[in-house]
């Protein structure tokens, strides 16, 4: 084997490990959806946000147009802070636009669902949505209907013979 | 009576013995890497025997991996009616567990059992000793280089391996079993990030590719120069290889996830 036939081979070698990473960079996970450029920052507060992940979606009509990027705890509110980036091409939302905390399918991840509102003006860099609901808690829900249910036959029971 | 315990305190002293020769003749290693800038065909050389010479396994395992992972994935998928995550379980598990452990283990038996061979007969032979009369060291010259080759050729290797099965998975589900195609890909870069799986499976197979050179070359370098003591080293490079790798990968696994 000449010693060029050896640095050729390197070179190939080198160069296939480098598409390979490449291609599982860009292909396999979501470097190709990062938007590390432009965009502004608004900030939204919860009472609950359980699950809620920095990174997680924030979506408008279904379509991702920003990630979540801070989750803080506002000690003196008791409130959770939440900080989303929305790319640069989206700065037409209105002013008054809602927030709320949705679930991806029944047991999917958590992701921000915007909702546009009517104000003229625009959403910029460091607004704060007023307008927010918070993520629904499965264990909540089953105990409002269970206690619902048991106060329904409770009532209902003295009536019977 | 006290025989026993006597035994006991031999062979803790011969392992802590060992152990701390083991970074001696690490630190030295990574003491002459600048030396080596000015010769880079040494490292080159040591690629094409380390690396290129371990593609064809890698290639051919990576596949088939991917292929199985892409049956057995489907088969308990299609339980719950989730066929279309099945690009997410073959990538997550390939790029950050299959790929770099697979990988560290294929290339310990695979290049680190020939690196223990060469350098222990370099030793029994008395290579290493005639360069060290010549005035060359054999630490530059031959173990260091080494080290370097495999620290760069693993992480590469493991790439390849992850890339190719991320295929053979698409092959099996994708055009055997007829998930579809769109999904099988959009839930993968849905679901994988880039820094939680993709830049640890990395940092796992760089941490592989060292510890998997270090253990071969300081086994040969250690060995006894007898054609006995030669073959014992190549079988311990192997074993202490495999359970290196084993254990380091549950320990980094519990830090990247705890972090």
């Amino acid at each position: 084997m000449t010693t060029r036939n050896t640095e050729i081979w390197v070179g190939i070698f080198i160069a296939a490990g480098m598409a390979a990473l490449f291609m599982l960079a860009m292909k396999v996970s979501n470097l190709a959806s990062y938007n590390n450029g432009g965009g502004f920052e608004v900030t939204a507060r919860f009472e609950n946000i359980s699950g809620l992940k920095v990174r997680s979606a924030v979506t408008m009509s279904g379509v991702t147009i920003g990630r979540v990027s801070k989750i803080e705890f506002d000690n003196k509110a008791l409130q959770a802070v939440v900080t989303m980036k929305v790319d640069s091409q989206h700065d037409t939302l209105p002013k008054d636009t809602s927030a709320s905390i949705y679930t991806a399918g029944l047991l999917g991840e958590k992701y921000i669902g915007l909702e546009p509102g009517g104000d003229e003006a625009n959403l910029k860099q460091g607004d704060v949505i007023m307008l927010t609901q918070d993520s629904l808690v499965l264990e909540k829900l089953i105990g409002q209907f269970v206690s619902k249910f048991v106060s329904d036959s409770s009532s209902e029971s003295p009536i019977a013979p | 009576m006290l025989d026993p315990l006597s035994r006991l305190g031999r062979g803790g002293l011969d392992f802590f013995k060992s152990l701390g020769r083991g970074h001696i003749l690490l630190a030295m290693m990574l003491a002459s890497l600048p030396g080596l800038v000015v010769r880079p065909r040494l490292i080159i050389n040591q690629i094409y025997s380390l690396g290129v010479l371990s593609l064809v396994i890698i290639v051919i395992s990576g596949l088939f991996v991917g292929m199985v992972l892409g049956l057995q994935g489907y088969n308990t998928l299609s339980k719950f009616g989730a066929e279309e995550s099945l690009g997410v379980i073959v990538s997550i598990s390939l790029v950050t567990e299959l790929g770099p452990v697979i990988t560290g283990l294929l290339f310990a038996g695979r290049a680190g059992s020939a690196m223990t061979a060469e350098i222990g007969l370099m030793k029994a032979t008395e290579q290493l000793s005639a360069m060290e009369m010549m005035a060359v060291d054999p630490v530059k010259r031959v173990l260091s280089p080494r080290l370097l080759a495999g620290f760069i050729s693993v992480p590469l290797l493991a790439a390849i391996f992850s890339a190719v099965g991320v295929y053979g998975g698409e092959f099996v589900g994708v055009g055997l079993l007829g998930v579809d195609e769109g999904s099988y890909w959009s839930q993968m870069q849905a679901n994988v990030d880039i820094y939680d799986d993709i830049e640890n499976g990395v940092i796992k197979s760089l941490v592989f590719g060292l510890v998997v050179s270090w253990i071969a070359i300081f086994e040969g370098n250690n060995s006894i120069p007898t054609s006995e003591g030669v073959s014992r080293a190549t079988t311990r490079t192997v074993v202490h290889s495999a359970l290196a790798i084993l254990g380091l990968d549950f320990i980094l696994t519990a830090l990247m996830l705890g972090a």
